[in-house]
């Protein structure tokens, strides 16, 4: 591919490279270890769900029990084989007969791994037939139905009561969006545990449950039928739950996960070790499911400067696509995330706005990149805010972005009205069809300010990438490379849920998941 | 016809100033127009608008008129209005409750802390709750600041330490008292369903619980903060849109100075 900004590509292959080599490290970390999220979500894999007579969620009942008597590290399938083998109950049985003090796990006669294989198999098989029915499903509607162009019009339902989601959801579908993001109500993302069933009460967003997906994905799948387009459902897979709410939305058919531990590690204060670890095992899901998602580098930028700050997006961005590549999760489901945050009253901030996202296009031509709108920047002046949302619109298409999250113009001032999201989606769609071509017609000028902008950046992500190679990523994140945040690696939230990966761990997902 | 863009109805009302009687202004002194937008729960149509003109005039609008209306999805309408607004305010008898001190500029305030503190002052700050938004907190504290405004980790006569978010108000004063800090800052950014009255409220029961309400200035901010509402909160300031780590800083020292001096008994 020629660059339209002269961007060298030896210098990108070495780039990424190094960010090969941070991964690597990463991974060797990663397999070793097992978290109570993962453990979680093979139980759910297994089709536990429910909750107990103190609504404390099956697969939590189960596997805190293994880490109070500190057998984690054994892996759940280690004792429900032995209890399959000995009782001869369903996974769903025998975690019932755990909530009710029946049964102790951890005393169950131990059988022979392939006695345990093979009680476990039928149960992984009819798990993974589920997933690949979604897949399925979601191609069938886009060869037949179809979908919207890209860039993806991507909006937020935030009520916090999924049926009233349900009809912001609809609205919005039919006024034009192509994804559907159900925002948590906040602070989820610090739950160890996923709640259960529909739910009407959350602060800021919606809590995310299987029941709550389930019911968005039936509305969406109607207004898709009746606009003729397929529509996308997002969620988020961050957080303490990552892996479990991936194989919720698999389960579920969703489409669109928000998937990123260094963003849970510098924005919620997760511990590093353990939200790493658990983000492999969702993208292994991710990947498998067919489902594309978000990494959040944007977010730096909200609290970095994003003119300075810009190389360590990029930079990210390319530890992310080898993290997820690490888990079989191909390049085209990666939302790989940028975002226009420059001070608006810069002299020529669309000019470096317009170079970074074309560099990010072409650095990962096949990545349905996301591109975030202006937040930072967004003052209560809804005029102003209204057209910070076009020049980021103008920018999206010019660079052939692949989701755009659509700004609000009331950003910063409540979660949208109905009317806003409309005021948005009218906005994209005008500036969509009148540039259309745009990207195809102008040319950058040779060593005009576009193109330095792009190779300045990517020289920089490049220096820092040396950096983290030299530091590794668990001791550049201690030092505050990201976002100027420092993270320790025994700090933050949820290291108490990892152990060493014992002489009777077995998880075969990961491997039926990566070759499919 | 009426209004309109080009209108040449006469004005047949009083168009000289009256702050005891101010309202909206348009081109004209005291033609109170006003441009508005909603949405009603009912499907466009002649009735839709109607019922936005009869909503208006309950408003308060003489001459409503919709300029602008479309179906958002079924049975939901937008519009967007125009009226002549018929009520007024006596400008002359507002009374607004301010944070009382003098802005100063950080080496203005860096001065003043050296001159009449003489020690730095401790100051933490966190996004309290289970409020994830640390955009607030950051731009009153990080050395960077905001908008051109350093932030307090920038102030020599400052020690800030900025706690970031999701922080509980359990661990935001462990952290109090294991620094000694002079004054404490809590951003609220999600206000959905009032939770952070809630998360304030709770912030000063849990100080005045533990005796530490009087040894600490206690300052809050966010965007939907005003200093009223904080005062309200048992709150020593608020800081609302608009103020940056100048006016935070500012009061901090002044305050800190006031009650260091107090000759009161």
């Amino acid at each position: 591919m020629k660059s339209k900004l002269g961007i060298d590509f030896n210098k990108v292959e070495h780039a990424r490279g190094l960010a090969r080599r941070i991964a690597d490290q990463v991974q060797g970390f990663v397999n070793g270890y097992t978290t109570v999220a993962v453990e979680r979500t093979l139980c759910r894999l297994l089709g536990i769900d429910g909750v107990d007579a103190h609504a404390v969620p099956l697969p939590n009942v189960l596997i805190d029990e293994l880490k109070e008597k500190n057998v984690l590290g054994e892996g759940i399938l280690f004792f429900l084989g032995n209890a399959l083998v000995e009782t001869g109950l369903t996974p769903q049985q025998v975690a019932e007969q755990v909530a009710q003090g029946k049964l102790d796990l951890t005393q169950v006669k131990v059988s022979s791994a392939e006695a345990r294989e093979q009680a476990l198999k039928p149960y992984i098989d009819e798990s993974i037939r589920r997933i690949v029915a979604n897949r399925r499903r979601r191609e069938n509607y886009i060869a037949t139905i179809g979908e919207g162009p890209k860039p993806y019009l991507y909006v937020i339902v935030a009520t916090g009561n999924i049926y009233e989601d349900v009809v912001q959801a609809q609205a919005a579908a039919r006024q034009g969006a192509d994804i559907i993001a159900v925002i948590r109500t906040t602070g989820q993302s610090l739950l160890d545990y996923v709640p259960y069933g529909a739910t009407t009460e959350g602060f800021g967003g919606t809590f995310a449950t299987q029941e709550n997906f389930r019911i968005m994905r039936k509305a969406l799948d109607e207004v898709g039928e009746e606009v003729g387009r397929y529509i996308r459902l997002c969620n988020y897979c961050s957080g303490l739950c990552m892996p479990e709410i991936a194989v919720m939305g698999a389960l579920e058919g969703l489409d669109v996960m928000l998937n990123d531990a260094l963003y849970g590690i510098l924005f919620r204060d997760i511990n590093m070790q353990r939200t790493l670890v658990d983000q492999f095992m969702s993208r292994v899901i991710n990947g498998f499911a067919g489902v594309i998602i978000n990494t959040g580098e944007d977010n730096y930028l909200t609290t970095a400067d994003a003119v300075e700050e810009a190389h360590t997006v990029l930079a990210s961005d390319l530890i992310n696509e080898q993290l997820a590549l690490l888990a079989g999760l191909p390049e085209e489901q990666m939302g790989l995330g940028h975002a226009f945050e420059m001070d608006p009253m810069l002299e020529n901030g669309f000019l470096y706005e317009l170079a970074q996202a074309q560099m990010t296009r072409e650095i990962f031509p096949k990545a349905t990149l996301k591109y975030m709108p202006p937040t930072k920047f967004m003052t209560g002046n809804i005029f102003r805010g209204h057209i910070q949302d076009a020049l980021f619109n103008m920018v999206g298409v010019w660079t052939a972005q692949g989701i755009q999250l659509l700004g609000m113009p009331t950003e910063a001032i409540h979660t949208p009205f109905m009317s806003d999201r409309y005021l948005s989606i009218e906005n994209a769609r005008y500036i969509f069809n009148n540039m259309k071509n745009i990207g195809d017609e102008v040319m950058f000028k040779e060593d005009g300010i576009i193109q330095n902008r792009a190779k300045e950046v990517l020289d920089k992500a490049t220096v820092l990438l040396e950096r983290i190679e030299q530091e590794g990523l668990f001791s550049a994140l201690e030092k505050g490379i990201f976002a100027d945040i420092k993270r320790p690696k025994n700090g933050g939230k949820g290291l108490d849920g990892v152990s060493v990966k014992g002489k009777n761990y077995w998880n075969p997902f990961v491997e039926i998941m990566k070759n499919r | 016809m009426s209004g309109g863009l080009y209108s040449t109805e006469g004005r047949d009302f009083d168009q000289t100033l009256d702050l005891k009687k101010i309202k909206p202004y348009g081109d004209t002194m005291n033609d109170g127009k006003t441009q508005l937008s909603f949405t009603l729960p009912v499907p466009a149509g002649d009735e839709a608008i109607e019922a936005a003109k009869q909503l208006m005039k309950k408003m308060g609008f003489e001459n409503p008129q919709i300029v602008f209306h479309k179906e958002l999805t079924e049975g939901y309408t937008f519009f967007n209005c125009y009226g002549n607004c018929v009520h007024t305010v006596d400008y002359t008898d507002i009374y607004v409750p301010k944070v009382e001190s003098t802005k100063w500029d950080m080496p203005e305030t860096d001065q003043f802390v050296r001159e009449h503190i003489g020690r730095k002052i401790v100051v933490v700050g966190a996004s309290t709750g289970t409020d994830a938004h640390t955009v607030g907190i950051d731009a009153i504290m990080n050395m960077k600041g905001f908008a051109g405004h350093y932030g307090l980790e920038r102030y020599e006569m400052f020690e800030a330490v900025n706690m970031g978010s999701q922080v509980t108000n359990e661990e935001f004063i462990a952290k109090a008292i294991e620094l000694k800090a002079d004054a404490l800052l809590v951003s609220q950014t999600v206000t959905q369903k009032d939770i952070h009255i809630r998360n304030l409220t709770e912030l000063v029961e849990m100080l005045e619980a533990e005796g530490l309400r009087d040894q600490v200035i206690l300052a809050c901010g966010g965007p939907r903060i005003s200093h009223e509402l904080a005062k309200e909160l048992g709150y020593d300031a608020g800081f609302g849109m608009n103020t940056y780590a100048d006016d935070v800083a500012s009061f901090i020292a002044q305050e800190l100075d006031r009650r260091l001096h107090a000759t009161d008994f």
